[in-house]
C-alpha cells in the first residue's frame, strides 16, 4: 500500500514539476504574433503551393498583414474572392486579376512530331533539356517525360500516353504557376479563363524558321502569317518565327483557326466556324515554276495555295482535293507529301519540292 | 606507384586502338566550324558568305581574353556563316566551307622536321599560342593561353603534362605520345619557358608502358622533365586528381585553381599542338581523333581536319555497325551522346565511341539499397547518392553545403551503382541549377561594392 | 539507319554488379555455415532455413503486389538474404508456425512498412529474431544437447549462456569445438571457420569491405581483454582465452560480418562504419558481461542501426582538398 502511495505521489510531483518548467518555458520563448495573420491564413486556400511567390500560406498571410500596399500581393488559387474577403478583412485593397489557366503551347504529338532517337537518361524534362534537343528534331517542344505533372498539387495535370503530351484539367488549375516555373522549355503559359473553359492559341513556341519547323514537326507553327492577317482586332503578332495570340485582344473569333494550314492553332471549347468555299487562287506562276517535277500536269494551277521558298527545299501548300485527282498524279506527290491535312472542309496538303532554281 | 588519393574506379579499359598508327583522313569536301568550340565566349566571325579562304587563315576572332581563335581547316570559298545543327541536335552558329583545293598560308611551316630551339620571351610564346587558337584538347577546351596567363601575385612551380589518357577506349593522346614524342617534349620546354618553372611532370598511365618507355628514353635529352608512371585508375585524367597523384597537393574546392597549389596543366596532344604554334606558326586546324567500339570493324586513330563532318569518321573506321546504339563523342566515361551525326570534329573531339547492342542501353534502375558504392568511388569525396536525392528534391541550397560545386562529373558514382541509379544524371542537373544561383548571387553583389 | 540511336547523359558505363548479384554472393557466402550447421544438428537445420527463406520471399511477394502495389521485388535476392539471415538466428528445434510469425515481422514490419530493399532502418532479420526472443522466449533459447564434456553441465546452454551463468570457464571449451562449431546455439552461429570463409568470400567479390566486421571483433576483443586484465586473479592465459572466447562464442561473427555490415542499415563513410562498430562491440560486450541476456550481438546491432541517420548526417566523407 505505502508502495503505491509513494509512486503515486512522486508521478504528481513529477508532474507538477514538468508542468511548471514548460510553462516558464513557454513564457520566455513566446513569440509575439500580430493574431491577424492567423485569420487571413484561415482565409486562404491552405494549398501550399508556392503560387504567390511565399513558401506557403502563411508567408503570404504575414506579408498581406505587414505590408501596408498588398496590391502586388495576390493568391492564384483562392482568385479575386479570396483576395477581396481578405482585403475587407484587413481595411486595404487587394489587387484585381483575372482569372488563369496553364495552356501548354504545344501540338507535337507523336503522330504529328516522330521521334528521331530514344532517351535514356533519368526521365526527367529538366535533364534531358540541359543535355539535347530531345526524343524529336524539335528543340522547342514538349519533352513530355512530365515535370509539370510532378510539381502541380492540385492534380490538375496529366499526360496523356496517345499523344505523348500533357494535358490541363482547367477545372481543377489553380494558374498557381508551378508547371510554368518547372518547364525547361517554357512551353506552358498562363492564360486568361474564359467561361467554360474556352480558349484560341498558339500550340507552338518554337523559334525556327518555318522550313526547320515542318521538317520537326507537323503541327508546328511555320509563321506563314496569315493568321495575323486575318485576325481583326489585331491580338496576333509574329515574332521570331513565331505567331502568337495576345489573350487580352483576342475575342474568340475563331478566324485564325480556319486559315492555319498546319493546324497550329488550337480551339478548346468551341465548334470551329463553318468554312467559307473559298474561290479556289488562280494558279501562282512562282509555285508552277518552283515544283514542276513533284507536281505533276494535275496538280499545277489553282491547286497550289501558297508556297514556302525558303533555302533548298521548298516547301509547297497544295489542296489535295484538287491535286489528287488522278491517281497518277497522287503516287507522283505522294513520295514527297510532307503532310496530309484531312480534318475539315478544305484539306490541305504540303508538299516537298524540288530545288527552286 | 603514385595515383590520386580518394576514390576511383577502374572500368575496363578496351583500347582497341591502341595499337594503330595514326593515320590522315582525306580531306572532306566542306566543313563546318562552330564559332562556340571552347569554354568562354564564342569566337566572332570575321568572314562572310563567298569570302576565299585558306588553309590556316583565321577566319573567326576571339571575343575577349576569354576566348579563341578560329582558322579555317580547308582552303575554299564560305558558304554560309549561320545556324547549324551540333552533334546535340541544336542549332549553334558556324562557318561552313566548300573546300577547294588545298592551299595553304604561306607562313606557315609544314615540314616535318622537328625545330628545337625556341628563342621567344614568354610573352611572345603565349601570344603565339593565343594567335593559333589553341585550347585543352582532352575535352575541356579552355583557352591555354589563359592558362598560362599567371594571375598576379600566384606563382607556378611545376608544369604537369596530362597523358593519363584514363577514359576507356580512347588512345588518341597515346598514339601523340608514341608517334610524335619528341615533338611534344620540345612543347613541354616551350611551355616550360612560358610560365617560368624548371620542372615538368608528364603523367602517364601505367597501360602504356611503350609511351612511358620512349618518352623516358626521349627525355634524357631533355632538362628538367620526368616522366611519371601512374597506376591505371579512373579519373585520373582530371586536372585535380592528376595534380594530386604527382604532387600530393590537393586543388581547395572550387573557386581555387590548380595555380594555387603551383601547377599548370597541360594535356598532350594540346602540348604538341604547342610546339606547331610556336616552331611552325600551325594554328589548331587539326587534331588526332581516335574512331572506336568494340563492333567497329576498323578502329582507328585519325588526323583529321577540324570541322570534318564525324559521319566522315565512322565510313573511314567500316561504316557504322549493324547494331550500333549510342554514338558517344568523347569517351564512355564522360562523352556526349550524339544525335546528328553529320555534326563536326571539334577542338576538344578527342575521341568517337560507338556503343553496340546492349551496351548502348542502360540497364533498368532499380532502388538505392545504400551499398555507400558511389561514396567510396566519389574521387572528390562527395556523397552522390545524397546529392542526387536533393537535386530531386529541389533542396538546392542544401547542395551547396554538401559541396556539389567539387563535382567534376566524372561518372565514377553511376558506374559503380549496382542499381543503376542515374545519379550524375541528377547531380549534374543540381550542380548545374546550383552553379546557376551562385553566379545570380554574385551578380546581385556586384553593384553595391 | 534501322534503328533511333540512344542519347543519355554520361557516364556510358555501368557496373558488372547488380543488387541481385550481390545478394545472390551473401546466400552462397552463407552456405559454408549452412552446411556445418546441418552437420551438427542434423536434417531439421535445412527445414529451417527452408521454411524461413519461403515465407521471406512470399510475404515480400504478397506485401509489394497487393499493398505496395509495385512491380515484384522479389527478383533482387533480398528476401531470401532475409531469409537466410534470420534462420541462421534460430535454434534448429524451433516450430514452423513461430518461424513463420518471424518472418511477417522481419519483411512485414521491419522492411516493407518502410518502402522495401533500402529504406529499412534497422535489419529486418534482427527485427525478426528479436521479437521472436521476446515473444517466445522458452522456444528461442532450446537448443538441442550437443556431445560435448565441457558443456555436460547444462545440457543445451550456449556456451556464451554456460559462462554467463558460471557452470564452465571461459577456457574451458577447446578452441577447436568453437571454430568447428561442435556446440549448440543458434543454426548460424556455430563455425567459426565456416563464417570466416563466407567473409573472405564477400571481400573477395568486392560486395562488403572489412572495415565494420573487423573493427566490431577488434573492439570486442579489446573490452574483453581490458575486462580480462582487471579482474581478480587473471593470469596470462586467461588474458587471451577470455577475448578470444567473445569473439568466436555466439552471434559475434555472424552478426559482425553478415549482419552489421547490411547495407541499408550501416552508415554510408568509412568514418561512420568505424564509430558504428565500436558501438556494436562495446555494447555487445556491455550485454553479454553485465546484462540480462548471455548474448548482445542482435541487441547491440539494432541499436547502432538507430543511431545511423546521425552518423550519416554528421559524419562526412574526407572532401578533397578539404584540411
Amino acid at each position: 500500500m505505502e508502495v503505491l502511495l509513494y509512486t503515486i505521489l512522486t508521478l504528481c510531483a513529477l508532474g507538477v514539476l514538468a508542468a511548471v518548467i514548460l510553462y516558464f518555458v513557454a513564457q520566455t520563448f513566446k513569440v509575439e504574433e500580430d493574431p491577424r495573420i492567423d485569420d487571413v491564413e484561415k482565409m486562404l486556400p491552405g494549398a501550399n503551393c508556392g503560387g504567390c511567390g511565399f513558401a506557403g500560406c502563411r508567408g503570404l498571410a504575414d506579408a498581406l498583414v505587414k505590408n501596408d500596399d498588398i496590391s502586388s500581393l495576390f493568391c492564384p488559387v483562392g482568385g479575386g474572392e479570396t483576395m477581396k474577403a481578405v482585403a475587407t478583412y484587413l481595411g486595404k485593397t487587394a489587387a484585381e486579376k483575372e482569372p488563369q489557366t496553364a495552356t501548354v503551347r504545344c501540338g507535337g504529338t507523336c503522330e504529328k512530331r516522330p521521334r528521331t532517337n530514344q532517351f535514356d537518361g533519368a526521365k526527367s524534362c529538366a535533364v534531358a533539356a540541359s543535355l539535347y534537343v530531345g526524343e524529336t528534331g524539335c528543340a522547342f517542344g514538349c519533352l513530355g517525360y512530365g515535370d509539370c505533372v510532378k510539381v502541380c498539387n492540385f492534380d490538375a495535370i496529366k499526360i496523356n500516353p496517345k499523344t505523348g503530351l500533357p494535358e490541363i484539367d482547367a477545372d481543377k488549375c489553380t494558374a498557381c504557376g508551378a508547371c510554368v516555373k518547372a518547364c525547361p522549355k517554357l512551353v506552358i503559359e498562363l492564360r486568361k479563363k474564359w467561361p467554360k473553359n474556352r480558349a484560341v492559341y498558339v500550340s507552338c513556341v518554337s523559334k525556327e524558321k518555318g522550313a526547320h519547323v515542318i521538317r520537326a514537326c507537323k503541327a508546328g507553327c511555320v509563321a506563314c502569317g496569315k493568321c495575323e492577317k486575318v485576325c481583326p482586332f489585331g491580338a496576333i503578332t509574329i515574332e521570331n518565327h513565331l505567331a502568337y495570340i495576345d489573350p487580352q485582344k483576342c475575342k474568340l473569333c475563331r478566324k485564325c483557326v480556319n486559315e492555319c494550314p498546319t493546324g497550329a492553332i488550337t480551339l478548346v471549347g468551341m465548334d470551329p466556324l463553318p468554312k467559307a468555299p473559298k474561290p479556289a487562287p488562280k494558279a501562282a506562276p512562282a509555285a508552277a515554276a518552283a515544283a514542276p517535277a513533284a507536281a505533276p500536269k494535275s496538280v499545277e494551277g489553282p491547286a497550289t495555295i501558297a508556297l514556302k521558298a525558303s533555302g533548298t527545299n521548298p516547301l509547297i501548300l497544295l489542296n489535295p482535293k484538287k491535286a489528287v485527282m488522278d491517281s497518277a498524279a497522287a503516287t507522283s506527290v505522294a513520295g514527297n507529301v510532307v503532310e496530309l491535312k484531312e480534318s475539315g472542309k478544305n484539306p490541305l496538303c504540303l508538299v516537298r519540292g524540288k530545288k527552286a532554281e | 606507384m603514385k595515383t590520386f588519393p580518394i576514390g576511383g574506379v577502374h572500368p575496363s579499359e578496351n583500347k582497341l586502338s591502341r595499337a594503330k598508327a595514326i593515320e590522315v583522313l582525306p580531306l572532306p569536301e566542306v566543313v563546318q566550324i562552330p564559332l562556340g568550340q571552347h569554354i568562354g565566349a564564342p569566337a566572332t566571325a570575321i568572314v562572310a558568305k563567298g569570302d576565299k579562304v585558306l588553309t590556316g587563315q583565321k577566319i573567326a576572332e576571339a571575343t575577349g581574353f576569354m576566348s579563341a581563335n578560329i582558322h579555317s581547316p580547308i582552303s575554299g570559298t564560305v558558304q554560309a556563316v549561320d545556324m547549324q545543327l551540333n552533334g546535340q541536335g541544336l542549332r549553334q552558329m558556324m562557318i561552313t566551307i566548300k573546300r577547294e583545293g588545298d592551299e595553304w598560308v604561306e607562313t606557315i611551316d609544314r615540314s616535318t622536321e622537328i625545330k628545337r630551339d625556341c628563342n621567344l620571351e614568354p610573352a611572345a610564346i603565349i601570344a603565339a599560342i593565343k594567335e593559333a587558337g589553341i585550347v585543352g584538347m582532352g575535352g575541356a577546351t579552355f583557352p591555354t593561353h589563359v592558362k598560362l596567363s599567371i594571375p598576379p601575385g600566384k606563382k607556378a612551380e611545376c608544369l604537369i603534362i596530362n597523358g593519363v589518357e584514363c577514359e576507356p577506349y580512347l588512345t588518341s593522346d597515346h598514339r601523340t605520345m608514341l608517334e610524335l614524342g619528341e615533338e611534344m617534349l620540345v612543347g613541354v620546354e616551350i611551355l616550360m619557358k612560358a610560365i617560368g618553372v624548371e620542372k615538368a611532370y608528364v603523367g602517364i598511365e601505367n597501360n602504356k608502358p611503350d609511351a612511358i618507355a620512349h618518352l623516358a628514353q626521349l627525355a634524357t635529352k631533355f632538362k628538367g622533365i620526368e616522366i611519371v608512371p601512374l597506376k591505371v585508375r579512373y579519373p585520373q585524367g582530371g586536372e585535380k586528381q592528376l595534380i594530386a597523384a604527382i604532387t600530393g597537393r590537393q586543388v581547395p574546392p572550387p573557386p581555387a585553381l590548380p595555380i594555387d597549389v603551383g601547377a599548370v596543366v597541360c594535356n598532350a596532344s594540346t602540348t604538341y599542338a604547342v610546339y606547331r604554334a610556336v616552331q611552325k606558326q600551325m594554328p589548331l586546324i587539326e587534331r588526332v581523333v581516335t574512331l572506336t567500339g568494340k563492333e567497329v570493324k576498323n578502329p582507328k586513330n585519325l588526323l583529321t581536319r577540324m570541322g570534318t563532318p564525324i559521319s566522315a569518321l565512322i565510313e573511314a573506321a567500316g561504316g557504322l555497325p549493324e547494331h550500333a546504339g549510342k554514338v558517344i563523342n568523347g569517351g564512355p566515361m564522360m562523352g556526349r551522346a550524339m544525335v546528328n551525326l553529320d555534326s563536326p570534329v571539334t577542338k576538344g573531339c578527342s575521341g568517337i565511341t560507338i556503343m553496340s547492342g546492349k551496351d548502348a542501353e542502360r540497364k533498368t534502375p532499380g532502388q538505392c539499397m545504400k551499398c555507400a558504392k558511389c561514396v567510396s568511388a566519389c574521387p572528390m569525396g562527395l556523397e552522390p547518392y545524397l546529392l542526387a536525392k536533393l537535386a530531386q528534391k529541389k533542396q538546392w541550397d542544401e547542395m551547396e553545403a554538401q559541396m556539389i560545386t567539387s563535382c567534376i562529373e566524372c561518372g565514377c558514382c553511376q558506374s559503380t551503382c549496382p542499381s543503376y541509379l542515374p545519379l550524375l544524371d541528377w547531380v549534374r542537373l543540381g550542380k548545374q541549377t546550383v552553379m546557376g544561383l551562385i553566379r545570380a548571387r554574385m551578380a546581385a553583389q556586384a553593384p553595391k561594392k | 539507319m534501322a534503328n533511333k540511336l540512344i542519347v543519355s547523359p554520361s557516364p556510358h558505363v555501368q557496373s558488372a554488379q547488380s543488387t541481385a548479384s550481390i545478394m545472390r554472393d551473401v546466400v552462397i557466402a552463407l552456405i559454408p555455415a549452412l552446411i556445418v550447421s546441418t552437420i551438427v544438428f542434423g536434417v531439421n537445420v535445412l527445414m529451417v532455413t527452408a521454411i524461413s527463406v519461403a515465407s521471406c520471399v512470399l510475404f515480400e511477394y504478397l506485401i509489394q503486389k497487393l499493398m505496395v502495389k509495385g512491380p515484384s521485388t522479389i527478383g533482387n535476392w533480398s528476401a531470401v538474404v532475409t531469409g537466410v539471415l534470420l534462420a541462421f538466428n534460430l535454434p534448429s528445434t524451433i516450430p514452423w508456425w513461430i518461424i513463420v510469425i518471424g518472418a511477417f515481422v522481419a519483411i512485414g514490419v521491419a522492411k516493407m512498412t518502410f518502402g522495401g530493399l533500402g529504406k529499412n532502418p534497422f535489419n529486418p532479420a534482427l527485427v525478426g529474431r528479436v521479437f521472436l526472443l521476446i515473444a517466445y522466449p522458452v522456444q528461442m533459447t532450446k537448443f538441442p544437447a550437443v556431445e560435448n564434456p565441457a558443456l555436460d553441465a547444462l545440457s543445451g546452454a550456449t556456451p556464451l549462456a554456460a559462462v554467463k551463468a558460471s557452470t564452465v570457464g571461459a577456457g574451458a571449451l577447446p578452441m577447436q569445438d568453437l571454430l568447428l562449431g561442435n556446440m549448440p546455439g543458434s543454426l548460424g552461429e556455430v563455425a567459426a571457420v565456416a563464417l570466416l570463409i563466407g567473409f573472405v568470400y564477400l571481400l573477395v567479390r568486392k560486395v562488403i569491405t572489412w572495415h565494420i566486421p573487423v573493427t566490431v571483433l577488434g573492439t570486442m576483443a579489446l573490452f574483453a581483454f581490458v575486462v580480462a586484465a582487471t579482474s581478480e586473479g587473471a593470469d596470462v592465459t586467461y588474458m587471451w582465452q577470455f577475448p578470444l572466447f567473445h569473439v568466436l562464442a555466439g552471434g559475434a561473427l555472424l552478426g559482425s560480418i553478415f549482419m552489421a555490415t547490411d547495407y541499408a542499415t550501416s552508415p554510408m563513410t568509412v568514418k561512420g562504419q568505424v564509430i558504428f562498430a565500436v558501438g556494436i562491440g562495446a555494447i555487445t560486450m556491455c550485454i553479454r558481461l553485465w546484462g540480462a541476456y548471455p548474448e548482445g550481438m542482435s541487441f547491440a546491432i539494432l541499436i547502432m542501426n538507430a543511431v545511423v541517420p546521425l552518423i550519416n548526417k554528421y559524419i562526412k566523407p574526407k572532401r578533397f582538398g578539404v584540411k
